[in-house]
């Protein structure tokens, strides 16, 4: 789109040279008629140097240079130094013809004719008497790039008077100041001595000056450029000021006497004087009228900046950073895995043997592993604030696009996460912005008769919760419409018309999959836009998504992760042989199965705890495993998707360090299971993943009665 | 936002180019064919500021900032001239007039938005 804009721009150049030189060139015709009419030459001096501007513009530098020497010649006639002859508007048609030649060949990207260029500026510079080459130097007010970044970071100490009259040339000093902010660090103090008393004041006269104190990376140009424009109307000092503290010399330049003395505000020998009568010097030089008041504060602000600048500077020398390779750090949690493993084997063993001395030692081991691994995966784990910043591009480019106002407000950028499940969660993310943007915020003729202003919000956050992170992403804007989600979801076939359904398990179908796949959804119902992938990327990094609404007022979607993915706190149950570990977080109680529950409940699996009626999952049946269980079973309550569901297992056999293997590619396929992990006696679990779990004995369930 | 700058050029391509340029980052853009054009238009609405040509038929940018400068209205408002890089005794002469600050052309596009910047905070 920039292209073709530029483009047209260029359509619009070449059109306007065409004009000019047509300008040009009866210009020239009437000149010869006319020779001494100033008017004519100043018509042709503007036509060419026209040229010549718009020319460097749209990057046709041949023409603008060509331009520009035959400009320089007119300059010359045009100030009575080079008559007008014949010869003079020969030249010039000829060279007005090149100028059309080569803004041709830029049109149509073709070689100009660079010879006759050449030839044609020779025959020009001839008319010139004596070569008055006045190539001076550019003086572009820079941008941020071009001002290149420097590394170090210096103090400078700048002393700024604008002229009285600086507000007659348009400039507001303040900006400058601004300016200077941006820069870095900054503190700024303004002296209002020169402020007359109210009757005298003229308020289009500036009486304030500034002692300012900078400390940047971006070098004096930086400040420098700044005060571009202002240079010839004010008063201007710029110093670089060196913070640190010279332990050969004893020379501190953070004292006060030596910033004012450096400042030039008081001599030698007024410090001399002062300081043999040991008191504090700020207020005994103020008190024998050697300074003002204004500039000992003044002082004393750059003292400030300064110690701080010489905090920050040992500060960041002290917690200097290395960079690792990414795959160094999976390396080590690897190993840390395995190191894991072999503990809890040796804590087991130690157990086993009944050996005080082994026991402590094992003991000793198990607090050494544990910090260990704490440590190794705090390494990976980085601030989300960079994955934050990133949408702020995308928010402007979509609100831009479809003409809508969002404004990206953020929070707990600093809140740290596996870097894995960084950069995985990026593309959910993005969806779910995407969803809040085109779907979520309305127009804003639309919110503001909806009482809302213009300007919509989109929120991130993010922030820990006990061994998990919640991130949400919430608008303001329409909201879901559960009538609407219903009735979608009734087309497609997901509930049936009957279905009692809560709004909010309304709200929850969006989730699922094939709710909406055409794209005459994302017009008709707002929300849901590929949702069941968000979630299952979701899931699949152990994680679950909620969603809440209310209609008009906005959407919240929350994400829940756990911290990291490598190693888990499990529970571990065993079922006949078999053992099973399961997220401790989804955990929430475990209770007794009585053969008097199975009874009352009439072959369906179901048990009433608490007051409700709870599912339940019999994990022998459904991984067929042989045989009948010993005694009494157990319900291991867990929370997955929103919904309680109980796991029968034959035994709870307790908490568990779990480090995750990944399975390979012959049990991918198998549902319910997200991985293995090695035990204390060396034996393989496998780890349950409870929400596929739940969902395909759903689906089971649902085949079978349907058949 | 919503600040009106005034770009004041006899080259229609060059007020294209900064009224897109400024348009695309948010601001209004009154266009003006020359000094005289633009005195009118300055002085007929509110405008935050001006950015001028200084080769110009009927009025040259100069004599525009001498007008710009000498009405209540418009004292104060900064006025950034385009010059080409010979004219360094065009920048003095702009500066005496009154001109806020100046942008050498040719320039890309950023350096306009920062000059802007620099003058209309």
């Amino acid at each position: 789109m920039q292209d073709e804009r530029l483009n047209q721009m260029r359509q619009t150049f070449f059109e306007e040279a065409g004009e000019l030189l047509s300008e040009l060139e009866s210009v020239l015709l009437e000149m010869e008629d006319r020779p001494d009419d100033p008017e004519l030459v100043g018509r042709a001096f503007r036509a060419l140097h026209t040229i010549k501007g718009s020319a460097a513009m749209f990057g046709c530098e041949d023409v603008s240079r060509f331009t520009h020497r035959f400009e320089e010649v007119f300059d010359l006639v045009r100030n009575n130094e080079i008559p007008v002859t014949r010869e003079l508007i020969d030249l010039s048609l000829l060279s007005r013809d090149q100028i059309r030649a080569l803004v041709d060949a830029a049109q149509a990207n073709a070689q100009p004719d660079e010879e006759r260029s050449a030839h044609l500026l020779q025959e020009l510079e001839k008319l010139v008497p004596s070569k008055a080459e006045g190539a001076e130097a550019v003086n572009q007010p820079r941008t941020k790039e071009e001002a290149g970044e420097e590394e170090e970071t210096t103090t400078y100490r700048i002393r700024f008077r604008p002229n009285e009259d600086i507000f007659a040339s348009g400039t507001n000093p303040l900006l400058i100041l601004s300016e200077l902010e941006e820069l870095g660090r900054y503190s700024a103090v303004a002296h209002t001595d020169r402020i007359p008393p109210l009757e005298e004041i003229d308020p289009e006269r500036c009486y304030v000056e500034w002692d300012i104190a900078v400390t940047t990376n971006q070098g004096k140009n930086a400040i420098q450029d700044a005060f571009i424009f202002v240079e010839m109307n004010a008063d201007l000092k710029v110093e670089e000021v060196n913070a640190d503290f010279d332990p050969e010399s004893g020379y501190d330049p953070t004292r006060i006497g030596d910033i004012l003395l450096a400042r030039g505000d008081i001599r030698q020998e007024d410090i001399n004087e002062v300081l043999k009568e040991k008191k504090r010097l700020g207020e005994e030089l103020v008190s024998r009228g050697s300074v003002s008041q204004s500039r000992i504060q003044s002082a004393l602000e750059e003292q400030k900046h300064l110690r701080e600048s010489r905090k920050q500077k040992e500060d960041t020398e002290a917690v200097s950073s290395i960079r690792v390779a990414a795959s160094k750090l999976d390396q080590l949690v690897n190993l840390i895995g395995e190191l894991v493993i072999v503990q809890a084997r040796i804590s087991q063993t130690a157990a086993d043997r009944d050996d005080l001395e082994f026991i402590t030692m094992a003991e000793e081991l198990e607090r050494l592993t544990a910090e260990l691994r704490d440590n190794s995966l705090g390494i990976r784990m980085v601030p989300i604030g960079s994955t934050f910043s990133r949408f702020r591009r995308l928010v402007r480019d979509l609100s831009s696009e479809l003409g809508k106002k969002v404004l990206l407000t953020t929070e707990g950028a600093e809140t740290e996460l596996d870097k894995t499940m960084i950069d995985r969660l990026n593309d959910p993310m993005v969806h779910m912005i995407r969803n809040a943007i085109d779907h979520g915020v309305e127009m804003p003729d639309e919110r503001a008769a909806a009482g809302k202003p213009e300007e919509g919000t989109v929120h991130l956050s993010a922030v820990h919760s006990g061994a998990n992170v919640l991130i949400t992403i919430r608008d303001d804007g329409k909201g879901l419409d559960p009538s609407v989600i219903r009735r979608k979801a009734v087309e497609r076939g997901l509930i049936s018309a009957e279905d009692p359904m809560n709004d909010q398990e309304v709200l929850n179908l969006v989730f699922a999959p094939g709710f909406s796949t055409a794209e005459k959804v994302t017009n008709l119902s707002g929300r849901g836009v590929g949702m069941d992938v968000v979630k299952r990327g979701i899931e699949a990094l152990r994680g679950s998504v909620h969603i809440r609404s209310q209609k008009g007022k906005g959407t919240e979607v929350t994400i829940e992760l756990p911290l990291t993915l490598a190693i888990i706190e499990g529970l571990q149950v065993g079922v006949g042989e078999d053992t099973y570990v399961m997220p401790l977080s989804i955990v929430e109680e475990c209770i007794e199965l009585s053969p008097e529950d199975i009874e009352r409940a009439h072959g369906r699996h179901v048990i009433p705890v608490r007051g409700e009626i709870l599912p339940y999952i019999r994990l022998r049946e459904w991984f067929q495993i042989p045989g009948r269980p010993e005694g009494l079973e157990n319900i291991v309550i867990t929370h997955a998707s929103d919904r309680r569901v109980g796991l029968v297992v034959d035994r709870v056999i307790g908490e568990h360090q779990t480090v995750i293997k990944t399975l390979g590619n012959l049990y991918k396929g198998i549902k319910g299971l997200s991985g293995a992990t090695i035990q204390g006696n060396g034996n393989v679990a496998l780890i349950l993943d409870v929400p596929a779990l739940v969902t395909s004995v759903e689906a089971e369930e649902l085949r079978l009665t349907a058949g | 936002m919503g600040k009106t700058i005034l770009t004041v050029d006899d080259s229609a391509s060059i007020r294209q180019m900064v009224s897109f340029t400024l348009k695309e980052a948010g601001y209004e853009v009154v266009e003006a064919v020359d000094g005289k054009d633009g005195v009118a238009k300055a002085t007929a609405g509110k405008v935050d500021m001006v950015i001028t040509d200084l080769n110009m038929p009927n009025m040259d940018g100069l004599e525009l900032i001498r007008n710009l400068r000498a009405n209540a209205s418009t004292k104060f408002v900064p006025i950034v001239m385009l010059t080409t890089e010979s004219q360094d005794s065009k920048k003095q002469e702009g500066k005496a007039a009154g001109a806020t600050g100046w942008i050498v052309k040719p320039f890309k596009p950023d350096q306009l938005l920062g000059v802007v910047k620099k003058v209309l905070g």
